[in-house]
């Protein structure tokens, strides 16, 4: 138990300590056009990975599940459509629900 | 009662994500506690680390029967990112002294994604400032609600909340996607490298490894077009070229090119 809490705690310190040095670089750093760039990108392409992720893989296999497929489709139709943030969130989960309840998964 | 929907809007969002994102700590705490993890355990992850990727990499560890010292590495690693969120919400926030030490907390996915998808400099903190507040609170309650409750409560896909965190993602870059041809560029790309590479390496480092597609964006596209791709005064190119505030006069995209 004492090894798991360590594990806990080293953890969160681990995680604190990555946020804050983000914050903490100096913006000269920034100054380099392809450092900003960079930095521009780098949650485009992170978000978009762990939307791909999320929604197609579990563990180490692709995971084509229809369900959250599904609802990922109705988010892209709802982006496409250009509904609002929440909009796109609600017909993501219902209609993963829904084809979930219907037992399509 | 009713303020203009542009100035609400980054509250709003923030909210909505917070709360929609925020429930999915019951499944934290629920997981981390069958996982062999104390309530008090998954209480203090949720309330100290605050990276949902990260503790669900440990708590996945634990439950295999893996060595708590590369669960523990494993989990760091998957933070990394937030590294490299917070280089880029930096010049949006400019957090200083003891505000920075508090902002560092809520340096994650979720507050970056909205923050970056505002119009302007006020707005992206509002909208950091909202999620963090509201994703806070719910993710620490529900994690808390689930660990209680682990073994009782359903399956968070009966309510398509396995979706929710990928779809919010998925809208919160679409602005940039639609704007930037560097953009949909690297976003495709990351996603590719992600799924590609997802069945050889550990948990969580393929979507730190897409951060490779923005590296090739940033040196490919850094001579080139990308900045006229993308309206003056967005967020995303028209703020940062100077590191300047917005002072609302419309900033030629050609202007801070010169700099470099």
């Amino acid at each position: 138990m004492t090894g798991t809490w360590i594990a806990v705690l080293a953890t969160a310190a681990g995680c604190y300590a990555l946020k804050l040095a983000g914050l903490t670089v100096p913006q000269r750093v920034l100054a380099n056009p392809r450092m900003r760039r960079f930095a521009e990108l780098v949650p485009v392409a992170l978000l978009a990975a762990l939307a791909a992720v999320q929604s197609a893989t579990s563990g180490h296999a692709l995971d084509l599940d229809p369900a959250r497929l599904g609802g990922m489709a109705a988010a892209v139709v709802a982006l496409l459509l250009r509904a609002p943030f929440l909009a796109v969130i609600v017909a993501a989960a219902g209609t993963a629900a829904a084809l979930h309840a219907l037992g399509v998964s | 009662m009713r303020p203009p929907a542009e100035r609400s809007r980054p509250v709003r969002d923030g909210i909505g994500l917070g709360l929609a994102v925020g429930v999915s700590g019951v499944a934290f705490g629920a997981a981390a506690v069958s996982s062999g993890l104390t309530t008090w355990q998954a209480c203090a992850l949720s309330v100290l680390a605050f990276t949902g990727a990260s503790q669900f990499a440990l708590a996945g560890v634990i439950a295999s029967g893996g060595s708590l010292l590369a669960g523990t590495a494993g989990a760091i690693l998957l933070g990394s990112r937030n590294a490299l969120y917070g280089l880029r919400l930096a010049d949006i926030l400019r957090p200083r002294g003891p505000r920075r030490l508090l902002a560092a907390v809520g340096v994650i996915d979720e507050t970056t994604a909205v923050a970056l998808a505002q119009p302007d400099l006020q707005a992206a903190r509002k909208g950091f400032a909202a999620t963090f507040g509201c994703l806070y609170l719910t993710w620490n309650l529900s994690t808390l609600a689930g660990a209680l409750g682990a073994g009782r409560v359903g399956s968070p896909q009966a309510f398509g909340l396995d979706v929710v965190g990928p779809a919010a993602f998925l809208a919160l870059i679409w602005p940039r996607l639609r704007t930037g041809r560097t953009e949909r560029a690297v976003a495709l790309a990351g996603a590719a490298i992600a799924l590609g590479t997802t069945a050889l390496l550990p948990v969580g480092v393929p979507v730190i490894l897409a951060a490779t597609a923005a590296l090739a964006g940033a040196m490919t596209g850094a001579a080139g077009t990308q900045v006229a791709e993308s309206p003056a005064g967005r967020l995303p190119d028209g703020l940062l070229p100077d590191g300047r505030l917005p002072d609302g006069r419309a900033q030629s995209p050609g202007r801070s090119r010169g700099r470099g």
